[in-house]
């Protein structure tokens, strides 16, 4: 007897779950049906962000570090799965050397980012970067897999939550990457993805209260008006690029917090 | 639905020997009704409607070993006025706190609509002589609360000694003189909806003006289909004798959308005359909150951080 092979249900990846879209709509890409998320499950994934920051920011660096490797060697295993979803295998190794370095230089922003400051009187003055909180990812539609995840790792290497609006023509690679993300050890909710249509979706992120950064790369031509609605609460605003490897893609969703501490207590 | 048992008009005494008869709860289609309730979509302007009612009948409160002055303080300030930066978002119902807060409390309020409840009566277990539980509601009213939040005593309630609760309940009442007087029944501790809806009746029959569901002190506080008992058990007493008795869920409540869900049911069971801050209050202390998030939310068409809210 043939054996008929399990269909995949395309699904969106909120609080470490693997939930339907709250609307129960999909729309069609790359020739398949996929969750079209609604601003329901923008502020569920948001709600999710929220909720699991304290935790992924109070982790030390050197964990989230180990955390992220693991998501490479997640990667990794799938090679060939994620091959088929995006540009080829060479994408895919370059995502994952990519994520790599990312988890390098988590516990190494500190003492590249930070100082020590010099200053007139008994105290000590430090500057320590800080995660900025919730960050909205808006992904760039090329490349789909190196594109979302060069913009999505910097962000999490600094130990911020992350809701992503996956690219609208090409989810597929996004939702592949969820997989790899919930079987890896990143708590569930750091890194929530939404499929859906861009234009329903990135002005309820954009303009969300409780979201402290937004990366509008893959915005196009939406972004003055993605921007105004994110200055209501002053929202950091990154134009990145699909394809950049820098710490200063890191810093940009860091804060850098200046302490004062007496000194001899 | 459960049974409407036949009530004797004035519910007379002696209670003890007809108590345990006046009908049973049909457990399993209370929770099918309560659950069916929680379901019914409200669109944009109902529910706006609903906030803004919510926010009026709420109790604001604090009830905690470390409550002062100056928490009291801050929390009448929210009571009258819940957003700042919103006007038109009225004044709470009232603020519920301990005894020896009331004067600061009522001092705070004092040229505003908001009232001052006080818990009393030894909450929340209730467990002291009635001699004691008297004074504490006199010198609360004397100190100027405009409503008193009593607990029964859950011990002799459970044991059958029903008459006692019920005097206790009926000098209460008494003592309270103008006051308002909410009964806590502590549904968390009767266990059955059996003997909640004894609880509710025999609290009604001695005088509350509200029954109230928990003191927010116990896991498992209101409940859907526990408030939906209580207000069946109103809904029976205003059918047989006319009397309208005011509801007061509390405990667990904590968001906007719940707060919705027991004005529907309360709408749906009691009806209209009784969406009312006379008739019927939310205890909450986390509440307020979320329902203000959802109102500005309405408004101003984004989603809402609680960080631009103050805490508490």
């Amino acid at each position: 007897m043939t054996r008929l092979p399990v269909k995949k249900t395309y699904k969106l990846f909120i609080g470490g779950a693997f939930p339907r879209s709250e609307s129960g709509r999909t729309y069609e890409a790359e020739g398949q049906n996929v969750a079209r998320a609604s601003r329901k499950d923008v502020r569920d994934a948001v709600r999710a962000a929220r909720g699991t920051l304290p935790k992924w920011a109070g982790m030390t660096a050197y964990n989230r570090g180990q955390i992220l490797y693991r998501v490479a060697e997640m990667i990794e295993a799938r090679t060939a799965e994620f091959a088929g979803l995006c540009t080829g295998r060479p994408e895919v190794e370059r995502a994952v050397d990519r994520i790599v370095w990312y988890a390098g230089w988590a516990d190494k922003l500190a003492q590249v980012l930070g100082s020590s400051n010099p200053v007139a009187g008994p105290y000590f003055n430090f500057t320590v970067p800080e995660p900025t909180g919730v960050v909205g990812v808006i992904a760039p539609d090329e490349p789909p897999l190196l594109g979302l995840v060069s913009r999505v790792l910097p962000a999490l290497t600094g130990g911020n939550a992350v809701v992503a609006l996956a690219s609208e023509t090409h989810p597929l690679a996004a939702i592949e990457l969820a997989e790899a993300l919930a079987t890896s050890d990143v708590p569930g909710g750091v890194v929530n993805l939404l499929t859906g249509r861009r234009a329903e979706l990135a002005p309820w992120l954009a303009s969300h209260m409780d979201v402290n950064a937004l990366d509008v790369t893959g915005a196009d031509g939406d972004s003055p008006e993605l921007e105004r609605a994110a200055a209501d609460n002053v929202k950091r605003v990154v134009h990145g690029d699909p394809d950049a490897q820098s710490p200063w893609e890191i810093a940009s969703f860091l804060e850098l917090k200046t302490v004062w501490h007496p000194v001899g207590q | 639905m459960a049974q409407a048992p036949v009530l004797p008009r004035g519910f007379e005494l002696p209670l003890e020997p007809r108590l345990p008869r006046i009908g049973s709860v049909d457990a399993v289609a209370l929770e099918e009704r309560a659950a069916s309730l929680a379901k019914r979509s409200i669109k944009r302007e109902a529910k706006v409607f609903a906030l803004d009612l919510a926010v009026r009948m709420m109790d604001l409160t604090t009830l905690e070993g470390q409550d002062t002055p100056g928490k009291v303080a801050a929390l009448a300030s929210k009571a009258i006025r819940p957003d700042p930066g919103d006007p038109s978002v009225p004044s709470v119902a009232a603020i519920c706190v301990y005894p020896n807060l009331v004067p600061t409390a009522v001092q705070r309020v004092e040229g505003s609509s908001v009232k001052v409840a006080s818990v009393a009566t030894a909450f929340p277990s209730g467990q002291s002589p009635l001699e004691a539980k008297l004074d504490e509601v006199r010198w609360v009213v004397e100190h100027g609360a405009d409503e008193v939040d009593m607990v029964i005593d859950r011990g002799a309630f459970l044991s059958g000694r029903y008459a006692k609760v019920y005097d206790e309940i009926v000098q209460v009442k008494e003592t309270s003189g103008d006051a308002h007087l909410k009964v806590i029944l502590e549904v968390a501790e009767l266990g059955t909806y059996d003997n909640v809806r004894r609880a509710s009746l025999l609290a009604m029959a001695a005088g509350a003006d509200f029954i109230k569901t928990s003191t927010g002190k116990l896991p498992g506080a209101a409940t859907l289909p526990v408030t939906l008992c209580m207000l069946e058990a109103i809904r029976d007493v205003h059918e047989e004798t006319g009397r309208m008795v005011g509801m007061k869920p509390a405990g667990g409540i904590r968001q906007a959308k719940q707060a919705v869900q027991y004005l529907v049911q309360l709408h749906e069971t009691l009806g209209p005359g009784w969406l009312t801050p006379d008739l019927y209050r939310l205890g909450a202390s986390s509440l307020l909150n979320d329902v203000l998030m959802q109102l500005r939310k309405e408004k101003t068409g984004t989603y809402q951080s609680p960080d631009y809210f103050t805490v508490d």
